[in-house]
């Protein structure tokens, strides 16, 4: 107790960093020691699989120009790991999606803030540009994708043709991927929410959530569009939207919180507006914890959908697993594992042609009839420009 | 007693500490010499806080481009945004200081009028010690877990005590309850910063005061609240700078919308929206650092004067 | 000022830093009466109260189960969540570096402002309480830039978190400072230097061997205190994007409301363990330091 004092802890000290350093060199700095300078380009490995023709990875803007679907996979399990951004695993069942893509390809997955919103997706990119630890691929709303194109590098998928023209950009820079609706997701114990007026009710004081501010977050934005519809606005016009959620804030019920399904179950936000393949994941999710969740697309408005966009980023530290990923998320078993996840995929019209749907999946989101609306690039960015003059509201009093 | 090979037996100053040897030269030489010793003090200093701040003060005064303008200060003045951003960091950081500073003074009293060597004072102390540095990401979690719609305290409310008063949680959402949550820290900080003036008042002094015929509240008035007051005050600038400047716990608590300077400043940083904001972020921030230099200013003088005091 | 809402522990405790003040001259202290009594029982019951509320809140919060059962299942998913170990790591190896890049810098700069150039010591003094004006969210705003050129060019190392160290040893310096201050103006340093220096020990030497071992009690106080400030460390670590244990437990929080409030209970217990060790080192230490220091040289 006494010598120990200064000596015993400096040698403490000294072993826990040795020590730190040893085993941490296997976990979290595994993405730095595949820095993109240590990365031998694909072009080294390639060759040894493919013909002399192979391109680098980075350079790649389509399975051909490396050999085939499997020579990339094959480059990217090489690569060692990719690393996702805001892809939680109950999001759209990404989670399933993860386990099979590493199961059947053998790379690794890094999924770092599963509940990054799509512009803490660019910071994150931006910030750690260069690190070895920046995201590879993003999956953004439409308004950020379309803000941040010069960031992404082109690539077109093996099943491109079977994407509809409007749902992607013609040189591969992002594409569309998945899709649902707007719905008003609630805890049944305060009772039964049919429409987007309901939510005006003061029993609800200080239990409204909008997953995500409106200028940052698609599922947010949309959300906004959603109760424009429902109040006379229409996909040119989201001013009634602002207005009514600016009512909303006035009288307390919205709370300025993003519910995540932490806030669900603890019980901080028991009304969450957000997509149909949220809502619905966390039906199953909080049935234990004693919590009916339940999730209506509202009757006094048309229904929503939005496509999320799914790019490359062009300083990816992995471009190859960057790749092999796309290539799954866009082939017959990802797309089926997106319906999985009450999320309608992007090839869904071409699957039902060819006949190689889930049945039972589809018939289990149970879509509404009446034609969704959705709004179109130029209308996003009217929309957006609204917004960023007029969403400064929400602000606690 | 051995012979020490110091040449001369002068009384040992700072400034003959060491052997003497050589004249003036010499020494001007040897003054330098130990000036670069602090070098690498300085150097790390200067590297890790002195160039952020300039690079935020430079920051603070130029476009995208990189030429002068005032336009990013100026929109702190008129854009309606920032102002109530910092009127309500004002306000807060006031008002827990101020709540902080009392409740925690009484605590403070009511510690130092008990056994000072007992457990309690201890125990009290130590968990102080821990809870004033208590991180603000856990805090606003610990909170929720108390007041939020779940939490234990809304639910005796609701199912035990069958009152419907803390049903709306909002409220932890709302100024009030960010003042609420801030004042849970800013309390044992006051223990801790304020313990040791309290103990510096002697008993003496209460005898003699009471001896000449005057009760506690007379004591109070002309003793120790005059001998306090400066302590008490330079306790409460810090309190009003922790607030101010606490970004962890308003972060954890709110996630959309950003009421307070701190979390504009976040915002401002990582916003793509609108071009231009990473340097208003800085004039914000430049903002910040002239507020809480003036506070921290106020305190370097009042300190002084209540050193005095204090042994 | 410091990225937890912690302030200045110690920067206005004049007796330096020493956790646990000693009280001086003040006869039994136990001259209240009833009524003081009862007016003190009850600020103790409401404040103390009101303290360890959440407290009480989070263990509960913390061990339900499913269907209404309690559990210790969110502590033991602790050790099984991957992310969580790491951060815990991460934080631990940047509490040491950040322990012993702070004693390092600090210990031989104050001794030579003592002992050398005792002009520079207000110098000194002013950088060392200038992080409390600059907030650390100001600081992250300017550092940036400069983290991200690390990432880019240092490679590897510039990329790992372990660069947080760096800014945690500017957040740390005003405690560090009062702690070691009071500890060193406890005990004559230009004479004990002296006296190493006149029998042949080099600076280094005199600085290792000589004064550091009498003032454990300030540096044990600064090393705490750097450990707590590093471990609740959140504002600097989730701007750059780094994942300390702060940032883990916030997006834990978000997934899991359970685990995220077991982990940080347990945290601050770990916390308030440590300190209560550390007190019963400290003060002990320094008081045997001195007498150390008063041995005849016979």
């Amino acid at each position: 107790m006494r010598r120990i004092g200064l000596r015993g802890f400096a040698a403490f000290a000294a072993i826990t960093v040795l020590v730190g350093a040893c085993s941490s060199s296997g976990s979290s700095s595994a993405p730095a020691s595949v820095a993109p300078a240590s990365v031998p380009p694909a072009s080294a490995g390639a060759p040894s699989a493919a013909p002399s023709t192979a391109v680098a990875a980075k350079d790649a803007t389509s399975a051909a120009d490396m050999g085939g679907v499997d020579a990339v996979c094959a480059a990217g399990k090489a690569e060692g790991q990719v690393t996702l951004i805001a892809t939680p695993p109950d999001w759209a069942n990404y989670g399933q999606m993860i386990t099979d893509f590493s199961a059947k390809y053998g790379i690794k997955v890094q999924s770092d803030k599963p509940d990054a919103n799509s512009q803490d997706e660019i910071n994150q990119a931006q910030q750690l540009a260069g690190t070895g630890r920046q995201p590879d691929l993003f999956d953004l709303g439409t308004a950020v994708a379309l803000a941040h194109t010069d960031m992404y590098a082109p690539y077109k998928v093996a099943g491109w043709a079977d994407i509809p023209d409007a749902n992607k950009e013609a040189t591969g820079l992002w594409v569309n991927n998945y899709t649902g609706f707007m719905t008003i997701g609630y805890d049944t114990k305060l009772g039964d929410i049919t429409t987007v007026a309901d939510l005006a009710d003061a029993k609800y004081k200080g239990k409204v959530a909008l997953n995500g501010d409106p200028l940052k977050a698609s599922a947010g934005f949309n959300g906004v569009v959603m109760a424009s519809l429902a109040n006379g606005g229409s996909a040119d016009n989201i001013a009634p939207g602002v207005d009514f959620f600016k009512k909303l804030a006035d009288s307390g019920n919205l709370i300025p919180v993003d519910p995540t399904p932490a806030t669900i179950a603890s019980g901080q936000t028991p009304i969450v507006i957000d997509w149909t393949y949220n809502n619905n994941a966390q039906t199953a999710v909080l049935a234990p914890k004693g919590i009916t969740w339940k999730a209506v697309v509202p009757t006094d408005a048309a229904p929503v959908a939005a496509y999320y966009n799914s790019a490359i980023n062009k300083d990816a530290a992995h471009p190859a697993a960057a790749r092999c990923w796309m290539e799954y998320v866009f082939s017959d078993a990802g797309q089926n594992t997106w319906l999985k996840g009450f999320a309608l995929p992007v090839r869904l019209a071409a699957m039902q042609t060819a006949g190689t749907v889930d049945q039972a999946a589809y018939a289990a989101i149970n879509p509404p009839t009446t034609p969704p609306v959705q709004l179109t690039q130029e209308q996003t960015a009217a929309a957006t420009t609204y917004l960023t003059d007029n969403w400064k509201f929400i602000a606690i009093k | 007693m051995t012979d020490l090979p110091v040449s001369a037996p002068r009384p040992p100053t700072a400034q003959t500490v060491g052997p003497a040897s050589g004249g003036a030269g010499a020494r001007r030489l040897r003054g330098l010499g130990n000036y670069l010793a602090l070098v690498p003090f300085h150097a790390y200093v200067g590297l890790f806080l002195i160039l952020p701040t300039l690079i935020v003060a430079v920051g603070a005064f130029t476009t995208t481009e990189g030429q002068f303008t005032l336009d990013n200060v100026s929109r702190l003045f008129t854009d309606e945004v920032y102002v109530s951003a910092f009127t309500r960091s004002i306000q807060l950081a006031v008002g827990t200081a101020i709540g902080g500073a009392i409740i925690g003074g009484l605590l403070a009293w009511a510690v130092v009028r008990g056994d000072p060597d007992g457990l309690l004072r201890q125990v009290v102390i130590a968990v102080s010690g821990v809870l004033a540095q208590f991180g603000g990401v856990m805090l606003a979690f610990a909170f929720l877990a108390t007041f939020g719609f779940n939490g234990l305290v809304t639910i005796l409310f609701k199912d035990v005590l069958q009152v419907n008063i803390l049903t709306d949680a909002s409220w932890l959402y709302s100024l009030t309850g960010l003042a609420v949550v801030y004042t849970y820290f800013q309390i044992p900080l006051m223990l801790i910063i304020f313990l040791p003036s309290l103990d510096g008042l002697r008993q003496e002094w209460y005898d003699a005061s009471a001896s000449l015929g005057g009760g506690a509240w007379s004591f109070w008035r002309h003793v120790g609240g005059p001998i306090l007051a400066p302590a008490f005050l330079g306790a409460l600038l810090l309190l009003f700078t922790n607030a101010f400047s606490a970004y962890a716990t308003a972060a954890a608590l709110i996630s959309q919308g950003s009421p307070i300077i701190t979390l504009q400043i976040a915002d401002a940083m990582q916003s793509e929206i609108v071009l231009g904001q990473e340097n208003v972020g800085k004039a914000l921030a430049l903002g910040m650092i002239i507020i809480v230099s003036l506070v921290m200013l106020l305190y370097a003088l009042i300190q002084r004067r209540a050193s005095r005091w204090v042994r | 000022m410091t990225a937890t809402p912690g302030g200045p522990l110690s920067a206005a405790a004049p007796d330096g830093g020493a956790l646990i003040a000693r009280p001086s001259g003040r006869g039994s202290g136990r001259r209240g009466s009833r009524r003081q009594l009862s007016i003190r029982i009850a600020i103790f019951v409401v404040v103390l109260g009101y303290l360890i509320l959440p407290l009480f809140a989070m263990l509960e919060f913390s061990t339900r189960g499913d269907y209404g059962s309690r559990t210790l299942g969110s502590y033991a998913a602790i050790f099984n969540d991957p992310n969580l170990t790491d951060g815990i790591v991460t934080s631990l190896e940047i509490a040491v570096l950040t322990v012993l890049g702070m004693l390092f810098l600090l210990v031989p700069t104050m001794v030579w402002t003592i002992v050398r150039v005792p002009r520079m010591r207000r110098a000194v003094e002013f950088l060392c309480l200038l992080p409390l004006a600059i907030p650390a969210i100001v600081i992250v705003v300017g550092i940036a830039p400069i983290y991200r050129w690390m990432g880019q060019n240092l490679g590897a190392v510039g990329a790992s978190p372990l660069t947080l160290a760096l800014i945690d040893i500017i957040l740390v310096l005003p405690f560090a400072y009062r702690a070691i201050e009071a500890s060193l103006r406890s005990i004559d340093v230009a004479t004990l230097a002296d006296a190493s220096r006149s029998l042949g020990a080099g600076w280094p030497r005199t600085i290792l061997q000589v004064i550091v071992p009498n003032i454990r009690g300030g540096i044990l106080s600064a090393s705490v205190l750097a450990i707590a400030l590093v471990l609740g460390e959140y504002t600097i670590s989730s701007l750059l994007a780094f994942d300390t244990l702060q940032v883990v437990i916030y997006l834990l929080g978000k997934r899991d409301p359970f685990i995220s409030v077991a982990v940080s209970l347990a945290a601050l217990v770990f916390a308030f363990v440590l300190l209560i060790v550390i007190t019963r080192f400290a003060p002990g230490g320094a008081r045997r330091g001195q007498l150390q220091a008063e041995e005849p040289l016979t």
